[in-house]
């Protein structure tokens, strides 16, 4: 497919969170602000992508039975890079993403591509495939997140929207569901005007 | 060009070739990466401290065992010009309504509260997050208390501690750390006037 | 007692999928139906347990001892992937009928996100716990997915035949419905 539709499908045809239902658990646990969801959307990519160029190098030197052990092990070390890099430069990031960060390497998103694409794609492909689909899931943090600031805790990245407190239930746990629930389904109908 | 085929040898090369490339990329980044990560946790530890205590010239630290709790406190006894100033105390309790709630209290020399900030928790936006300066003031009240003469627990168990509304879970914890990090002052004071005089 | 403590914490307090986030994926793929969530707690209580327990152990005489902690994701991931192809292997040979039941789920539960959150848990410093304890944090945290899969599917299952608005039926609905519970567990807080 044409390389802009690769890198643009990840926002809202194929969003991997509001239509793929992947990667939710750090969807729903570390969007209590869009800062939070902004970080760890580009963190996931970060991985992404370099394990997707990793793969897409290394596919074919890679005997079938074994990739999916090769592929893990290539995702993991990503993370672990991530982990370490972030707690050096990013210790604010660091302590609010906590142990969604190791999390990264069984979010569904990255073994997906690497498996579904990096490992049948060139290089480049794989790149495009990483960023789109990445910046998508870091779309969709951002706006889960940015909804339960705003309506929790009345700001968005920590910038005052109204004054005296929000609803508290968006930045607890319940409020995550429901605000992933109602997205879910506003992407649903955007989507549908998209493609009549 | 076609894939390797899936040989035994094949299949054991490349894992360890794998394993290999991960393991020297890891301990090479774990390299570059340790002393800016001990960098970033002193900065914290060290603004922390800064926080809760006059000027001071000179650190020195110690860990004392507090009477109930399984961790030490880290004891950090801060000197001017040779005189002690006071001591800044890295206390902890499992109360919070998240659980671990690690704070700093400023204790000046005679076991008055100078200030206390949160080091870490996980405490709920919005309502027990008060514990920090920034988000409210709730904190300061514990300027200037006395845990000598004022009960350090909060109101509705009796104590001189204001409650904070709805989060009465987190302000009953939050005391619970600081009366530990005060407990254990006192009960360690001839080991903190040994390290005064060192 | 203590153990008790652990199992009710991990069950209803801070239950590994309404108030941790972690095992969403399979909990919503595959509580569609009660029949199915069973299985697929079975298989998670399994692997959960098991792997605590090699994690615990790799944890405390390898990782710790060289120095070497931030090979734990790696290690980890890697634990729980061939942990699950053994208990698969092993399970077709052994207990067919059983291999039916549970087989299916068993590649999924490799990304279950719950599997290597409680695993990353139970080593986490400022529990301080024991093999024993980590091996009871384990199976409570289990029997809590159980908990709030099988609940869940009982709901979808009336959910199907309810009349939901088109743009709300399949996934938002199942959110909106996880929220309530998230909301209902809430009520357990500070419990222990």
């Amino acid at each position: 497919m044409g390389q802009l539709k690769n890198f643009t499908k990840g926002f809202v045809k194929d969003n991997p969170v509001f239509v793929l239902l992947l990667g939710l658990c750090p969807a729903l646990g570390v969007t209590t602000s869009a800062f939070n969801g902004l970080g760890m959307g580009l963190a996931t990519t970060f991985v992404l992508v370099s394990s997707n160029i990793v793969v897409s190098i290394i596919k074919n030197q890679i005997p079938s039975k074994v990739r999916i052990p090769s592929y893990i092990v290539v995702i993991a070390s990503f993370v672990t890079i991530t982990d370490l890099v972030m707690e050096a430069y990013l210790p604010a990031l660091f302590e609010s993403l906590g142990l969604f960060i190791p999390l990264i390497v069984v979010n569904c998103l990255v073994m997906g591509r690497a498996e579904a694409f990096a490992s049948k794609n060139n290089t480049w492909h794989s790149i495009v495939d990483g960023m789109g689909m990445g910046l998508g899931f870091a779309f969709a943090l951002t706006v889960l997140g940015g909804l339960r600031e705003i309506l929790g805790a009345g700001e968005i990245f920590g910038w005052s929207v109204f004054a005296g407190d929000g609803m508290l239930v968006f930045v607890l746990a319940p409020g995550a569901f429901i605000g992933l629930g109602y997205l879910v389904a506003l992407n649903n109908i955007v989507k549908k005007k998209m493609e009549s | 060009m076609a894939k390797k085929e899936s040989t035994f040898l094949n299949m054991v090369l490349t894992l360890i070739i794998v394993a290999a490339a991960a393991s020297f990329t890891l301990a090479t980044v774990y390299n570059l990466t340790k002393e800016p990560i001990e960098r970033a946790r002193e900065a914290a530890r060290q603004e922390a401290i800064g926080l809760v205590l006059p000027e001071f010239d000179e650190l020195r630290s110690m860990r004392l065992m507090p009477i109930t709790g399984s961790d030490s406190l880290e004891f950090n006894l801060a000197f001017r010009d040779g005189d002690f100033v006071g001591v800044a105390v890295a206390t902890y309790t499992r109360m919070g309504y998240s659980g671990l709630i690690r704070a700093m209290v400023g204790f000046t020399p005679e076991g008055e509260i100078i200030d206390v900030v949160p080091l870490q928790h996980a405490e709920t936006p919005g309502l027990g997050d008060k514990i920090e300066k920034g988000k409210s003031d709730w904190s300061d009240q514990f300027r200037g208390f006395d845990p000598g003469v004022q009960v350090l627990k909060v109101r509705p168990d009796g104590g001189d501690v204001d409650n904070i509304t709805a989060a009465t879970i987190t302000a009953r914890a939050y005391a619970d750390a600081i009366d530990r990090a005060f407990q254990t002052f006192k009960a360690h004071h001839s080991d903190i006037i040994n390290k005064e005089n060192e | 007692m203590e153990y008790i403590i652990i199992i009710i914490g991990a069950v209803f307090v801070n239950n590994i999928v309404l108030a941790q986030f972690l095992g969403i994926c399979p909990y919503l793929g595959v509580s569609a139906k009660v029949s199915t969530s069973i299985g697929m707690s079975g298989a998670v209580m399994f692997v959960m347990t098991l792997a605590t327990l090699v994690t615990f152990l790799i944890f405390n005489f390898i990782l710790v001892p060289f120095n070497i902690e931030y090979l734990q994701t790696i290690s980890y991931i890697l634990v729980v992937a061939s942990l699950v192809q053994m208990v698969e292997i092993i399970l077709k040979k052994v207990s067919p009928a059983l291999y039916q039941a549970l087989g299916i789920f068993l590649p999924l539960i490799v990304t279950n996100c719950a599997i290597l959150g409680v695993t990353i848990l139970a080593v986490r410093e400022d529990y301080g716990f024991n093999l024993l304890e980590g091996v009871v944090f384990a199976i409570g945290h289990a029997l809590g997915f159980a908990l709030t899969i099988i609940l869940f599917a009982g709901i979808r299952e009336h959910l199907e035949l309810m009349d939901v608005p088109k743009g709300m039926r399949g996934a938002p609905a199942a959110l909106v419905v996880a929220g309530i519970l998230a909301l209902a567990f809430m009520g357990f807080a500070n419990l222990v």
